[in-house]
């Protein structure tokens, strides 16, 4: 399975990547799993996940071709 | 309904008449509630010198529409309009415009402000400041309500 990382904003400066291509060698893994994989920092409230461009949560489910993004809470308007 | 999100800076009240003549019949609405936000030359006690807004291509124009349709079925209103800029920007610059049109000022005014205080919580942008002394430092969190962020994912 095969997932494309995105990266925005204060946690594309801290990872030090804007984007990248992640396989897993089983067929399930969540966001949780993919986020220990890309990142040594702790998962916490303030990095917001989306799936898709749709809002989700760590426990998400991933699909081969997702779209993940990770990001700090918005600062818009 | 309309989002646009511009890398060049805005004239929001030209949006506003310009879309106002392109999108709305004539003489069915009442009239137009506005907020247009500025960028401030302050920010948490420090002097801001200038200003980049990021933001998520795609996922920011699909979460501005979702929060002014829930405004659309809410409230009884003939059309909205949003304007956000992202890029680099000074102080005084307008940053985002809403408009909304119905035929009376109530819905208008509750929609507007709906569409403001939800884009503010949920759409994905990201203001990097750069303070007089130089220093460039993303802002955390939008300071009337630092503990939204938390609330949209769950």
């Amino acid at each position: 399975m095969k997932v494309k990382v995105r990266y925005f904003a204060s946690l594309r400066d801290k990872i030090g990547r804007s984007d990248e291509q992640v396989s897993f060698d089983g067929a399930s893994a969540t966001v949780s799993d993919l986020w220990t994989k890309v990142s040594n920092i702790p998962a916490s409230d303030s990095i917001l996940v989306a799936v898709n461009m749709e809002y989700t949560n760590m426990n998400h489910k991933l699909k081969d071709g997702d779209e993940v993004a990770f990001f700090p809470p918005v600062t818009g308007g | 309904m309309k989002v646009k999100i511009l890398k060049d800076a805005m004239d929001p009240y030209k949006e506003v008449s310009d879309y106002e003549r392109e999108a709305l019949p004539p003489g069915k609405h009442g009239g137009v509630v506005l907020f247009v936000g500025t960028m401030r030359d302050f920010n948490d006690g420090n002097d801001v010198r200038a200003m980049s807004l990021d933001h998520y291509p795609g996922m920011t124009e699909k979460h501005i529409e979702k929060v002014m349709q829930e405004a659309h079925d809410r409230w009884d209103i003939m059309d909205s309009y949003v304007v956000h800029r992202v890029g680099d920007m000074v102080p005084t610059d307008p940053i985002v415009l809403v408009a909304v049109w119905s035929a009376h000022r109530r819905d208008s005014f509750d929609a507007c402000r709906y569409i403001i205080n939800y884009l503010k919580e949920s759409a994905p942008f990201w203001k990097c400041e750069v303070t007089k002394a130089g220093v460039k430092h993303w802002v955390e969190h939008n300071s009337e309500d630092p503990g939204v962020a938390k609330r949209i994912a769950k």
